[in-house]
């Protein structure tokens, strides 16, 4: 079986975002950026699956500027096979990203297509899910097991109400919750050799696809802020401020 | 302007989201008509016609609904859009797995989450797990929405919508439901409680929350929530997530007990009404949006708490 893993560069989850003084975003210059963290589970259950001899090729996609190259090649190191870039300066929506990876995967007849739930600059949660549709594959989302079930696929999904279990027909979509796996540093000699894995580059263009923008972000603010309130002494002064003065006991 | 709001439900409750989503299609202003899929609903339907704003209940009810599984479903939604400028569902789990399918199958660009509403085509949504806010223009002919309910307020309940049966969509065959294993409580639920209590790392075990935070949790009414540290470690199930990856909550009262607050968990419950942070280290960024900050152990301040109530 072969797998595609699509991995997103962002915001380092660790960096504190600042919206910019005119609105028009928020402030990357200068900030770390990495693999978006629900990828980073993706790409660890498609090694997981390669090394339970489930999985035999992984391809690692990128849509993004050319150095999104660093997170394929991490990708690459944590156990992918090869990569490929497809190079954009400008955002891609999801709607655009889902069709690119279309295309992608209509040249690479993937068994699986494994993928972060959302990305964690835009919050959407969508693109998984728009591609199945667009393929026409069902989708396990959201999935915290996945197991090969003879021709199946079993896929656990974490909703609202607790966990559900699907089975899905292959090929299939699967979008990565936190509690799939603990992803796996990628350790010096598999970063050096990830460095002579291949890496195909191709750009928007060749691939014939719309991905004008649907949206316009007309501007982006702070959110409200929350003032800090006041420390109280003890358990009573807690229960008394709650009751006379919240009034919410 | 035609709206149709995708219900959400059990099969025999109708979730108060389905009803604040609805208050969010009046803001878009237009005719609403509510969706409601699943397996013997009538109860389902009869409730949604009670909601105020409602025009007409469409209602599909076959065994392919019950778990309104993505695959049915957005065949079924996409089905029904012709009629629709905008179709809209609560962005719980189960609206944000069939949703964007739906956009796609309308080759539509979703608007995910939304919070706000400035007019029928431009939407406030939060990004960077709400440390900014993005007021978007949607130039797609339909609009495909999904809510974060608890950003609007429930309207009334004195409707008297039409019900009207409709036939069933297409079904795709390619999945199939397995099983589920759903959290038991009889506790409020977590997203539309009035008082939530959520535990962190620092209970450090099951048996810890049993012991310090169910009691006052049972004497105030609230539903119990945990920070992702504390599911991870299994101390809770994985439904009880507070927070940018799980649920966004923002009741009259938050508890948040030996939680720190990392940017993640904030996202999660800071539009709550009254925020009371309960943890030892005084630094801790939970207490920068705590409206009550009580520094101190939390295995000595719960029992004093659930003896003061």
């Amino acid at each position: 079986m072969k797998v595609l893993v699509p991995v997103k560069r962002v915001v380092d989850y660790n960096v504190k975002v600042r919206v910019k003084p005119d609105e028009t975003g928020v402030d990357l210059a200068n900030v770390k950026m990495s693999m978006n963290p629900f990828d980073e589970i993706a790409v660890e259950e498609a090694v997981r699956l390669k090394e339970a001899g489930v999985a035999e090729e992984i391809v690692i996609v990128s849509i993004g500027p050319d150095k999104a190259q660093d997170q394929i090649r991490q990708a690459l190191a944590m156990g992918g096979d090869r990569g490929l870039l497809i190079s954009s300066d400008d955002d891609v929506e999801s709607l655009g990203v889902a069709k690119l990876l279309k295309a992608v995967c209509e040249e690479e007849k993937p068994d699986i297509v494994i993928m972060g739930k959302q990305a964690i600059d835009d919050d959407r949660s969508q693109t998984g899910q728009m591609l199945a549709a667009l393929m026409g594959w069902p989708q396990g989302t959201f999935a915290s097991e996945v197991k090969k079930d003879g021709d199946k696929l079993h896929v656990t999904r974490e909703i609202d109400g607790g966990l559900q279990t699907v089975s899905l027909n292959l090929p299939a979509v699967v979008t990565a919750d936190l509690r799939l796996n603990e992803p796996r540093y990628a350790s010096l000699p598999n970063i050096m050799k990830a460095k002579k894995k291949p890496l195909d580059k191709k750009a928007i263009g060749d691939y014939g696809v719309d991905v004008a923008p649907r949206l316009s972000v007309l501007k982006v603010t702070e959110p409200p802020q929350r003032e800090a309130g006041i420390r109280v002494e003890d358990v009573a002064q807690l229960v008394e401020k709650l009751k006379n003065e919240a009034g919410v006991l | 302007m035609a709206i149709l709001v995708i219900a959400e439900h059990d099969n025999a409750n109708l979730a108060d989201a389905t009803a604040k989503t609805v208050s969010a299609a009046a803001k878009i202003g237009g005719d609403i008509d509510v969706l409601v899929a699943g397996e013997g609903t009538a109860g389902v339907a009869e409730q949604a016609a009670k909601v105020t704003g409602v025009r007409k209940v469409l209602h599909a009810d076959d065994p392919h609904y019950a778990k309104q599984l993505a695959e049915p479903m957005s065949s079924l939604i996409a089905g029904q859009a012709g009629g629709y400028d905008v179709i809209m569902s609560p962005a719980g789990t189960s609206g944000r797995n069939f949703m964007p399918r739906v956009a796609a199958l309308l080759d539509v660009m979703q608007i995910s989450a939304i919070t706000g509403v400035e007019s029928a085509d431009t939407f406030i949504r939060p990004i960077y797990a709400g440390n900014a806010m993005a007021t978007v223009q949607s130039k797609d002919a339909k609009k495909v929405i999904t809510v974060q309910s608890t950003a609007f307020e429930a309207p009334g309940m004195d409707g008297s919508a039409s019900v009207e049966t409709i036939g069933a969509g297409e079904f795709p065959g390619v999945s199939e439901f397995v099983a589920e294993e759903l959290t038991k409580s009889d506790r409020p639920e977590l997203a539309g409680a009035k008082i939530v209590i959520s535990g962190g790392r620092a209970l450090a075990s099951t048996e810890n929350f049993e012991k310090y935070i169910y009691p006052v949790a049972d004497k105030l009414g609230a539903a119990i929530g945990a920070s992702r540290a504390a599911v991870d470690a299994g101390y809770q199930p994985n439904d009880y997530q507070v927070g940018q990856t799980g649920k966004v909550v923002a009741p009259e009262l938050y508890i948040a007990v030996g939680i720190s607050g990392a940017i993640q968990h904030l996202a999660g419950m800071k539009d709550s009404k009254i925020i009371v942070a309960i943890n030892k280290d005084e630094e801790a960024p939970i207490f920068s949006v705590a409206d009550y900050g009580l520094v101190g152990d939390l295995f000595e301040i719960m029992p004093q708490l659930e003896a003061a109530l």
